[in-house]
């Protein structure tokens, strides 16, 4: 039985830090901002809410993985909000979105 | 078991770093710093985790808010000019 929780926590921790890893990369190699919003937003929070899930489950149940739980909601709720207030601001400046010629 | 994903977010950061310093334009800077404010947040509760002592929630909690509120001071400040 504590082989199963393991596995199944080191399967959370690993696909959490591969969203994470590519998220990175995103932020690193797409050739405009907009698209680069894309990637920080999207593939950032996933990843953090797989691995905090991962730690829900290594925890079991107690205060720890109620505080977890608050940390989820704020992050999916404060994320992607900020993702827009910065595309608004971006959009309200005259940036561009980048064409392929 | 906990010291490879916090390896693999350290790598992570140090990668986003990079468009923090190039990066044309002051969006893009802001965009690396919040970021980096989010990876923080994972990584402060996975070392708490590593050193068996998940009290370190705490923080990562208040972390959160307050780089949410940093990146909107920021993005009003360019916009405006002013936080009033």
């Amino acid at each position: 039985m504590d082989l199963l929780k393991n596995v199944v926590v080191i399967f959370f921790l690993a696909s959490g830090c591969f969203f994470i890893l590519v998220g990175a990369i995103g932020v690193l190699r797409f050739p405009d901002f907009y698209c680069r919003l894309h990637s920080a937003g999207k593939c950032d929070t996933l990843g953090q809410a797989l691995i905090l899930v991962g730690l829900i489950l290594y925890q079991g149940l107690s205060l720890i993985s109620v505080k977890l739980l608050f940390l989820i909601i704020f992050i999916f709720i404060a994320n992607p909000t900020a993702t827009h207030a910065l595309c608004k601001a971006a959009y309200l400046s005259g940036i561009k979105p980048w064409k392929k010629e | 078991m906990f010291a490879i994903p916090i390896g693999i977010i350290i790598v992570a950061i140090f990668l986003v770093l990079y468009r923090v310093v190039t990066g044309p334009g002051v969006f893009n800077r802001a965009l690396a710093a919040n970021v980096i404010g989010t990876k923080t947040i994972v990584l402060i509760a996975l070392i708490g985790f590593f050193n068996h002592r998940p009290h370190f929630l705490d923080i990562a909690l208040v972390y959160a808010i307050i780089n949410f509120v940093g990146t909107l001071a920021i993005l009003k400040y360019i916009k405006t000019g002013g936080v009033e």
